[in-house]
């Protein structure tokens, strides 16, 4: 859908915030093996797009896979993927 | 087997509230196992399924349970079944933008500093520090008189006002005088009608404070101050020093979208979403509220529920039609020619097909192969069961 312009940039530091969870971009390697062991494709994994702030932040790019540790409510800690799309590979 | 980290933490604090030994301890962990097993959701559940009607049967308590505060000092905010309805469909704005801004340890002591960050941050305009903004017709101009008192208040200084005025007002010839601006749009601009239209441009002049915050209110939280608005600017909020980002909040999912992520947007729809129902006295499962926040984010922005959102972006063209609209997607599809796969659920239930859910999720691959070897070996025991019998009656 709709695009958020990315505008005049404030440099704040977004994982002070609680609602961004803590996040790293996998290696290929990493990758690869979530890939494995969910048995499924990477088109399948959730998106993020790569003008999203965090994306931006690690500064990711296209086909990367992003680890986010949630603080979820009822599991303590989750992990959820999201891959970048958009952008160059 | 591995656990989530809260049942972890559980088990933990129960070895060492029980003082097990390691053998207890072990015993324990095989038991909780067991139970972690059967409290997990099978494969081919459907989940969806569960969380709408989680969600969809209290929702309809929603609705009459609305309250009034009137005459409390509190900012009034959108609450009940609207709020829900705007949340879910992935409203751009929110009716009642609002925040909830938390300070660093050094301002969040004294009502004081909490007071004067909250003026700080205040959107004011031009009309908000004034007696009175006229008309002068014989000289073509608005003039607008400052109010002693209320300029002090928001703490700003003449000269400051009369500086913002003239950044705003490039073009007009601007006159000051003793707390008095006239300003006069340039030449070609002036008639009457044009006058009074450019006043109320006069008026909404910004000059101080942070643009989309309307109100602010310290309130005491526990021990510390801190600061909920109407109105909401996140980015700029956050940007400030003695702003404490790590609970700084804003009530506008899009918003958090664009200055946090899609992965703050997605807590902040839950969050969101479970105050609604909470203040309501309505407790949910949010695991439910997570499934549809995960299912609104997933394409990494945010979609609403509904025509225009996720069951707008079925794959299936007859899962489309039965939503809303059947008609449109149908014609819409025999123009691009699109095809069914017929592989989700509403399809298969059409045309009366086991849908893909619980034990119809499962399909059975048997290799041709083993099935060829197990008949020629179940043939030839046959046959010499057959030749024995035979034999016998021989």
């Amino acid at each position: 859908m709709t695009e958020e312009k990315p505008s005049e940039e404030i440099k704040i530091d977004i994982f002070k915030s609680k609602y961004v969870p803590i996040s790293r971009i996998l290696s290929e390697d990493e990758k690869k093996a979530l890939l494995e062991k969910y048995n499924i494709s990477s088109v399948q994994l959730p998106k993020i797009s790569h003008s999203d702030a965090v994306v931006r932040a690690l500064k990711g790019k296209g086909g990367d896979v992003i680890e986010f540790v949630r603080k979820a409510k009822t599991a303590g800690l989750s992990k959820y993927y999201r891959i970048v799309v958009g952008g160059s590979a | 087997m591995e656990f989530p980290k809260s049942v972890e933490d559980q088990l933990k604090a129960l070895k060492e509230d029980m003082k097990l030994n390691k053998q207890q301890y072990e015993n324990l962990l095989k038991l909780a196992e067991k139970q972690y097993a059967k409290a997990r959701v099978v494969p081919g559940e459907a989940v969806g399924v569960i969380a709408a009607q989680s969600l969809g049967e209290p929702g309809t308590q929603l609705t009459m349970r609305t309250k009034w505060l009137a005459g409390a000092r509190e900012m009034t905010v959108t609450q009940g079944l609207p709020r829900l309805i705007e949340i879910f469909d992935a409203k751009r704005e929110p009716t009642t933008p609002a925040m909830e801004i938390y300070l660093k340890s050094s301002h969040a002591t004294s009502e004081s500093k909490a007071e004067e960050i909250a003026l700080s941050i205040v959107d004011v305009k031009l009309e908000d520090i004034t007696s009175e903004i006229n008309v002068d017709l014989a000289k073509m101009r608005v003039e607008v008189y400052l109010d002693k008192n209320k300029v002090k208040h928001y703490g700003v200084t003449e000269k400051y006002v009369q500086n913002m005025v003239k950044e705003n007002f490039k073009t007009a010839k601007i006159t000051t005088g003793d707390m008095m601006i006239g300003i006069r749009p340039k030449e070609e601009e002036v008639d009457l009608r044009k006058l009074y239209g450019f006043r109320v441009k006069v008026k909404e002049t910004h000059i101080t404070g942070i643009e989309g915050i309307k109100q602010v209110l310290p309130v005491k939280v526990g021990d510390v101050w801190m600061i909920k608005t109407a109105g909401s600017n996140l980015r700029e909020v956050l940007a400030m020093k003695e702003v404490d980002i790590e609970n700084t909040k804003t009530n506008d999912v899009f918003e958090t979208f664009s200055v946090l992520g899609i992965e703050a947007a997605r807590t902040v729809i839950v969050e969101e979403a479970l105050d609604v129902l909470r203040n309501q006295g309505i407790e949910v499962d949010p695991r439910h509220l997570m499934l549809l926040a995960d299912a609104m984010t997933n394409t990494g922005s945010i979609r609403g529920i509904g025509r225009y959102g996720i069951s707008g972006a079925k794959s299936s063209v007859l899962a489309r039609a039965s939503f809303e609209v059947p008609l449109r997607h149908l014609f819409n599809a025999a123009m691009y020619g699109e095809s069914d796969e017929i592989s989700s659920v509403i399809e298969n239930v059409m045309i009366n097909q086991p849908i893909p859910v619980g034990t119809g999720i499962v399909k059975l691959k048997i290799e041709s192969e083993a099935m060829g070897k197990k008949k020629t070996e179940e043939a030839k025991e046959e046959k010499a069961e057959k030749k024995e019998k035979k034999e016998k009656k021989d």
